[in-house]
């Protein structure tokens, strides 16, 4: 079981990166090099949050009483679709509350997938996990944000088994540890790999490729906009 | 022996290790049985004819029932979702239609109906992108359909059953290539809209394609559904009731063979599938023959949907991408002497009239367009279940993230439920029933 801190406790918006110049890559020739940006995932809602959403929040946040505070760290309605921020201490307890209370019962969880936000500190990696209720028709996307340094989460597979496989592809390539995970080996990269590929500082790869004279350079060395 | 990708079968060093490559089963197992007693674990793959790509699967067996069956995937793995953080969105499609290589059509609607969530176009794209796109997926869900209970047969012996399917699926293939321009790996579905019109005399394509398929579809029904042997090595088979298909996640024709009616087409209608009239196959047997069935039921109502499709492009001439000149690129093409599709028009335009034409178009071409930051889930019905689509903007001109749930990846967690009891020859008839596309599981 890990313990709570501070730093994963901001609220959060999360940043995605601050660009400086009109592109990255080689070199800014634009004059717009001092040019600063900042791009960052839209931030939480207030309410009302429309649809069915404000009801299945009610919900969850009664099922978990004193709790709640602490376990639905924000809410986000963005294009549509309901994301609840978990703390990563809660994410069992919310998976059972949603899986098994009759007004959410969301049955069928589609999987696990993570999200590497380098310029997040203390919430560089995130969890990502879509639920699907048949009973209602109703989608919902729990998100759990940890710090590189400290990169575990509980795991989610006695509520969801479905999860098994999602949360080993997880943390083969994000790093992501689920805690009491029944088999937390790689799935897709050979067991002795090194690093996480997924994770953003992790490099691409590839070599220059010449075709008819002309060399074209590999994808991530060419210029980023 | 080193670790393995799914956690030890057999810990123990002293078993000793026999290498079968062909050869009378019973007398391998009668000289391994002397060797090491009765608990035996057997290495299938991952190269090996009906294991539908590269999947390895690892048993162990007691005579001949399997008492652990494990999957070990990733041989397979390219990197497909890493690539496409440096590829712009309108490359996009060209990257993930190669994951699941025998319904790529399908992640390429997921990924250009996320993208187009995130741009808030949705409604803005043409109603003839729209019919052309359920053509396609409905083309490709036949094929895909006909792979499967065609190498399903075949791993039973039946080599009639394959190449009947093949030969079905070849008509198939060639209505795709006469609209994309390829057979697989087609990359024609694109944000916005699709890639080009469909060629002059489709409907008609698609009408004799219709006459073909019943032919075909009949002969297979004729090869398998009352086959005393097809009955014997299926009905009963690779059992997996509701409750273990909603535990383990499973989607597609296995949950709809267990009885649940559940298909994205109708819970959450994309591309207008809620105006077209077809129905959802289900079943209750829960087992590999009802599985085969239902994968040939709804191979009937996508040709059903097809006839519908064809209406409509014989109604319908509009445009087939997005009219925003930020996003669309060039769709309305002819064939070029160099075989690529080119249009003259706007070739003529940039080229000839408008120096800020041919800006725009290098500009669109080579940096893409921006895609405002946020993340959106996007799930289609491909052939094999429901595949998800996260795909997360950093308000940038490529995808900061992109993942594919695949529906085989998630299935294939079904393999030892599915095996575990039973005999040794019927895994191969549990892995073709749950049909899994290694491209896919392993991206």
């Amino acid at each position: 079981m890990t313990t709570r801190d501070e730093s994963v406790a901001r609220p959060p918006t999360t940043l995605l990166r601050v660009r400086e110049g009109m592109f990255s890559g080689s070199g800014d020739t634009s004059g717009y090099g001092g040019f600063e940006q900042t791009f960052a995932m839209p931030g939480p809602t207030e309410r009302p949050y429309g649809e069915w959403f404000d009801g299945v929040v009610d919900v969850l946040r009664e099922l978990l009483g004193d709790d709640a505070d602490s376990a639905i760290e924000a809410v986000i309605v963005d294009r549509g679709e309901l994301t609840l921020v978990i703390h990563r201490d809660f994410i069992e307890t919310v998976c059972r509350h949603l899986r098994d209370d009759q007004d959410l019962r969301f049955e069928l969880s589609l999987g696990v997938s993570g999200v590497h936000y380098p310029a997040d500190a203390g919430r560089e990696l995130h969890a990502v996990y879509h639920l699907r209720s048949v009973t209602h028709n109703r989608r919902i996307r729990l998100e759990v944000a940890v710090a590189d340094a400290d990169p575990h989460i509980p795991t989610t597979t006695a509520v969801y088994p479905a999860n098994n496989w999602h949360e080993r592809e997880t943390y083969d390539f994000f790093g992501i540890i689920f805690d009491d995970h029944p088999s937390l080996a790689r799935i897709e990269m050979p067991d002795d790999w090194k690093g996480h590929p997924q994770r953003k500082d992790y490099p691409l790869g590839g070599v220059p490729v010449e075709y008819k004279g002309a060399t074209i350079p590999s994808p991530d060395t060419r210029r980023q906009y | 022996m080193a670790a393995r990708a799914t956690g030890a079968i057999h810990e123990d060093e002293t078993v000793p290790e026999f290498t079968a490559s062909g050869g009378d089963w019973s007398e391998i197992a009668a000289e391994a049985a002397r060797l090491s007693g009765q608990r035996m674990v057997v290495n299938m793959g991952p190269q090996h004819p009906s294991t539908h790509g590269v999947l390895r699967i690892m048993l162990e067996i007691e005579g001949e029932t399997v008492t652990e069956a494990r999957a070990g995937v990733g041989y397979l793995h390219t990197g497909i979702e890493k690539n496409m953080e440096w590829r712009t969105w309108v490359q996009g499609p060209a990257f993930c239609t190669r994951m699941d290589y025998l319904a790529s059509m399908f992640q390429e609607a997921g990924f250009c109906l996320a993208t187009e969530k995130l741009l808030g176009i949705t409604d803005d794209i043409p109603e003839r992108a729209n019919v052309l796109r359920v053509l396609v997926m409905e083309l490709n869900r036949i094929s895909s359909h006909l792979v499967a209970v065609g190498t399903g047969g075949n791993e039973l012996g039946a080599t009639t059953i394959m190449t009947t399917s093949f030969l079905a699926r070849e008509y198939v293939l060639k209505v795709i290539e006469a609209i994309t321009g390829l057979r697989m790996n087609n990359a024609y579905i694109r944000p916005g809209g699709v890639a080009q019109d469909a060629p002059e005399g489709i409907v008609d394509m698609l009408v004799d394609l219709d006459d073909k398929l019943q032919g075909k579809m009949a002969e297979l029904a004729d090869l398998q559904l009352k086959n005393p042997i097809f009955l014997g090595r299926t009905q009963g088979i690779a059992h997996l009731d509701l409750a273990g298909c909603m535990a383990l996640g499973i989607t597609g024709p296995m949950l709809r063979a267990a009885g649940l009616p559940y298909d994205v087409r109708k819970t959450d209608p994309y591309c207008g599938y809620e105006t077209y009239d077809f129905q959802v196959p289900v079943a209750e047997g829960a087992d590999a023959y009802t599985r085969t069935v239902l994968r040939m039921e709804e191979v009937y109502e996508s040709m059903k949907i097809i006839r519908q499709c064809a209406t409509r492009l014989a109604e319908n001439p509009g445009p087939v991408m997005v009219a925003d000149k930020k996003i669309a690129w060039p769709a309305q093409l002819a064939l070029g002497s160099d075989g690529m599709g080119n249009s003259l028009d706007h070739i003529k335009e940039i080229m000839g009239t408008s120096m800020e034409a041919l800006i725009h178009h290098f500009k669109l071409v080579t940096e893409g367009f921006k895609v405002p930051p946020g993340q959106v889930w996007q799930t289609v019905e491909a052939p094999r279940g429901e595949l998800g689509v996260h795909v997360v903007s950093g308000g940038g001109t490529k995808p900061w993230r992109a993942h594919f749930r695949d529906p085989s990846f998630n299935n294939l967690q079904a393999l030892s439920i599915l095996c575990e009891g039973g005999q040794v020859a019927d895994v191969v008839v549990a892995v073709a029933s749950i049909d899994p596309v290694l491209g896919g599981v392993d991206r």
